[in-house]
């Protein structure tokens, strides 16, 4: 067994933040990543960091432009935290050496993004989450933290009381990808997940092939509750045959969106008079998808993005990577043509949910980043506003988890008093195949409470699950499960919503779970088993998979990112508050909590959210 | 091991070659016995095969196999996969298409299909790839799939990086400055000029195709290599980091193993995915030396 103060699980922004921070507190801290961790989807992210730095520019109207984003989802003691927290963060990374574009005075540029009131994003290029994840790297390097790369967590080491709030969290267990071997690590003062999105859910996703929804799905699992998943970001821009990612960059620097007809449809349509192309990231995909719609796509699939006014200088000096994507990956010269864009599955504003310190309702259980739910980003997340919440929040749970006193938290985790109990109808139960009580956190026989043991238990579990899906002979292979989760999501948890389709996504997820009850993993190799890698990830794909359509499935309004064919309006009076979903020992419960909208200085008041 | 098998030695039967093999322990046995029971599926996945051989356009795929502890792939041999062919298809493409539809124990390093996680670095055709941004089309075929060259392997096409990423940490591959500005929210100013000077070094993504590709590296294990001289150069060139600093990075840099070493054979700037012109780098970092040699006289 491993054991270390603190251990991060997932080594993207936050994963690496969290770990700095929790040494640079004195904490033993380890990292345990699937991944080696230059190969974490943060590498992908270009747009940029948003952070107030400048004259004219304060953490108020971050905050004020976040949580009008957010559609008023967000809480207001997150969003401040961010806005104000930022600004430091970014000077950090500058002053650990990451490449930001500068201005003719030397200083970090800034350039703007869709929905600031101010141009705050901070960038390097078109590829500033390479350059924060190098740049993070490389201070790890520096401070020789301990890193087990290619180590797949697959299950937390949690104490199995039965109500969430009073378990600890005590470890995970890993398995060595190189070896086969499953070992536990014992976490002395906390675990952090850290292990970013789950666009894999989905078919057509900006996200890599390693983004599995992984930590929630186990957190889950564990009995923190998944909160706001039905809150998924469909990015306006994506390359249509890979859904690789053209940055809103492109927008911000003056790109424009056409149909086919050539009209620039943003105004011409009226979608959004003020801000045009630059309306947050929900209208504007919307209006794409109602463009191909209404039959004014192009090939009946697409738009058209076009920076060639741009001209050549000024693309190669801040977008350059965007014509190297646009050639490898469409074929297409973006100095010559405009490009082919269409939206894509790329965030995932829900999760664990957390305060802002990064704890969840398990002691000792921490989450930051994309698969935590603090929440910043509300029903919609504001381009430029993820990259800041790895540093803040990674760097806020490393710190918490290491011992420091951050204040009390504001917001509050697990069932509380003021939970309100939810209901939603669904064609098929949803949840644990098996009856419920028998889920591995839930079955452990007499309770076991010393922290050795629980991790040692949890092992030998999951080195028996492992052994048995490997021995199994015969089955359904994970691919073809997955491929059909995916298909679903796509065709029925997309961009637009309605009852039926909703159903019907509930529906084929309960066939995936039960014929995942039937898989087999066909590689017999203790050696590098990527089969039975992604048989596991594909038990987390299903359970993620479900949370989104069951929170889409009760959210009766159209809020942000979440758009409902009967229900068109935003139902403030019913709907300002956040969907939870407990595991429940595999018979997962729906209920609600208010928004927090009270902030420091002012009480945010919901507004139409017009751009 | 090397890769670098002579062709009739490696060539394999056919990616069933696997089911073929006598396997002695009673489990192996046991699957055996029932994978031979299974015979009707395994004759569904050949036909789906044979079809899609037969589609007006597939792509033959042969993909070096080993594993060493499943009997029939501890010899390395080349598996033959057929795979229908789509416009725009990349050689990931094809080896996601051919593990998910007929092999599942096919394995490669995968992750953002978008070069920039450096994962799936390849001996593609002969030549260090990165397999995500390789179009089938600009190859020819059929297509030779190949763990990079000069690098244990570890399982099929995974190679082990570990010495890779020794010799990048090997250059204190981190920024380091004596001297941070003090005032609020102050940061380090640094020219357009200078940003500029290391764009090209920052874009390195650590895919490890630079350091297969070399010459110098296969014959001294010791050899810094491209990509770490690359990582030093990054910071020698960066104006943020003080004098004193580039006077040790030098030191660094001028080992027996470092930049002299190079032979200037371009191997690695040809074959970089990301484009860093990693010669002339590592050229001017010899210049470098030799001024700050001269200094001292």
């Amino acid at each position: 067994m491993h054991e270390h103060d603190v251990i991060v699980v997932g080594a993207g922004g936050a994963g690496l933040r969290a770990a700095i921070a929790a040494q640079e507190e004195g904490a033993d801290v380890a990292i345990v990543t699937k991944l080696h961790p230059v190969r974490s989807h943060t590498g992908a992210a270009e747009g940029g960091i948003n952070a107030a730095l400048r004259e004219g520019d304060d953490w108020e109207l971050h905050a004020y432009d976040t949580m009008k984003g957010s559609d008023y989802l967000g809480d207001a003691p997150a969003i401040e935290t961010l806005a104000q927290d930022a600004p430091d963060d970014v000077i950090k990374l500058e002053h650990w050496g990451m490449p930001f574009s500068r201005e003719d005075d030397g200083r970090v540029s800034q350039r703007p993004f869709g929905g600031l009131s101010f141009p705050r994003t901070t960038y390097a290029g078109a590829e500033t989450g390479h350059h924060l994840l190098h740049t993070m790297y490389e201070q790890v390097v520096k401070r020789g933290i301990t890193v087990y790369d290619e180590w797949y967590v697959s299950e937390l080491a949690v104490t199995d009381e039965p109500d969430p709030s009073e378990r600890s969290c005590h470890g995970c267990v890993a398995y060595d990808v190189k070896t086969g071997a499953v070992e536990g690590f014992k976490a002395r003062k906390g675990v952090i997940l850290a292990t970013g999105g789950l666009g894999q859910a989905f078919d057509h996703t900006t996200n890599a092939v390693s983004c599995t929804g992984d930590g929630q799905a186990m957190a889950y699992r564990a009995g923190a509750p998944m909160e706001d998943m039905e809150f998924v970001q469909f990015h306006p821009t994506t390359l249509p045959s890979t859904g690789v990612l053209i940055s809103e960059g492109v927008r911000g620097e003056g790109g424009i969106l056409y149909n086919e007809a050539g009209e620039r449809f943003m105004f011409e349509h009226g979608y959004a008079n003020n801000d045009g192309e630059l309306a947050s990231r929900d209208v504007v995909s919307r209006a794409e998808l109602t463009e191909v719609k209404e039959g004014r796509g192009i090939e009946d699939e697409y738009v058209h993005l076009d920076m060639r006014h741009l001209g050549e200088e000024r693309i190669t000096d801040r977008l350059e990577n965007i014509l190297h994507l646009a050639e490898d990956f469409e074929g297409v010269d973006g100095l010559e043509e405009p490009m082919p864009v269409k939206p894509g599955q790329h965030y995932e504003m829900g999760g664990i949910e957390t305060d802002e310190n990064g704890q969840t309702c398990v002691s000792g259980l921490y989450a930051a980043g994309e698969c935590a739910c603090v929440s910043v980003h509300g029903s919609n997340r504001l381009g430029g506003n993820a990259l800041p919440e790895l540093i803040v929040f990674g760097k806020r749970a490393g710190r918490h988890a290491a011992g420091a006193d951050l204040g009390e938290a504001k917001i509050s985790t697990g069932e509380t008093d003021d939970a309100e109990v939810g209901e939603v109808d669904t064609p098929v139960d949803p949840g644990a195949v098996e009856a419920p009580g028998e889920d591995v956190v839930a079955d452990g026989g007499a309770a076991v409470a010393d922290a050795d043991a629980v991790v040692e238990r949890t092992a030998e579990q999951e080195r028996q699950r492992v052994e048995g899906l490997i021995e199994k002979d015969d089955g359904v292979n994970h691919a073809e499960i997955r491929s059909r989760l995916q298909d679903a999501m796509t065709e029925y948890v997309n961009v637009f919503r309605n009852e039926d389709g909703l159903k019907k996504a509930l529906e084929i997820i309960r066939e995936c779970r039960e014929d995942y009850q039937d898989v087999v993993v066909t590689d017999p190799s203790r050696t590098f088993n990527t089969d039975l890698q992604q048989t596991i990830e594909t038990r987390n794909l299903i359970d993620v998979a479900e949370a989104i359509t069951l929170g889409a499935l009760a959210r009766d309004e159209f809020r942000g990112a979440h758009w409902r064919q009967e229900h068109q309006e935003r139902k403030d009076d019913e709907w300002l508050k956040h969907t939870l979903l407990a595991w429940n020992g595999g018979d997962p419960e729906l209920y609600y909590k208010p928004v927090i909208l009270e902030g420091e200085n002012e009480t945010y008041e919901p507004k139409d959210r017009s751009y | 091991m090397s890769t670098q098998v002579p062709e009739g030695e490696a060539e394999g039967e056919s990616a069933d070659a696997e089911a073929e093999v006598d396997e002695s322990s009673p489990h192996q046995q046991r699957r055996m016995n029932e994978k031979r029971a299974r015979a009707e599926q395994r004759e569904l996945t050949r036909e789906a095969e044979a079809a899609a051989a037969e589609a007006d356009d597939t792509v033959l795929l042969k993909v070096f196999r080993y594993d060493p502890e499943v009997e029939g792939k501890e010899e390395p041999r080349f598996d033959d996969f057929h795979v229908p062919f789509e416009k725009g298809m990349t050689v990931l493409d094809a080896l996601i298409h051919a593990r998910d539809n007929y092999d599942p124990s096919l394995t490669f390093r995968h992750s953002c299909r978008q070069a920039v996680c450096g994962s799936d670095a390849m001996f593609v055709n002969g030549k260090q790839r990165l397999c995500c941004k390789t179009q089938i089309a600009d190859l020819e075929r059929p297509v030779r799939v190949e763990p990079l060259p000069h690098q244990e392997v570890v399982k099929d096409l995974v190679v082990d990086m570990q010495h890779f990423y020794d010799q990048m940490e090997a250059v204190e591959p981190y920024f380091q400055t004596d001297e941070l500005p003090e005032g609020e929210l102050e940061e380090q100013r640094q020219s357009r000029e200078n940003r500029e000077k290391i764009k090209m070094s920052t874009r390195c993504i650590w895919c490890g195709a630079c350091m297969s590709s070399c010459n110098v590296a296969a014959g001294d294990n010791e050899y810094l290599g491209p990509a770490a001289i690359n990582k030093a150069y990054r910071f020698y060139m960066d104006e943020r980091e003080g004098g004193d600093l580039k006077e040790h990075r030098m030191t660094v840099l001028e080992q027996e193993h470092g930049v002299w070493r190079c032979q200037t054979q371009f191997s690695c700037t040809d074959v970089c995915p990301k484009d860093i012109p990693l010669t002339e780098h590592i050229q001017e970092l010899k210049r470098e030396a030799v001024k700050s040699n001269l200094k001292f006289w």
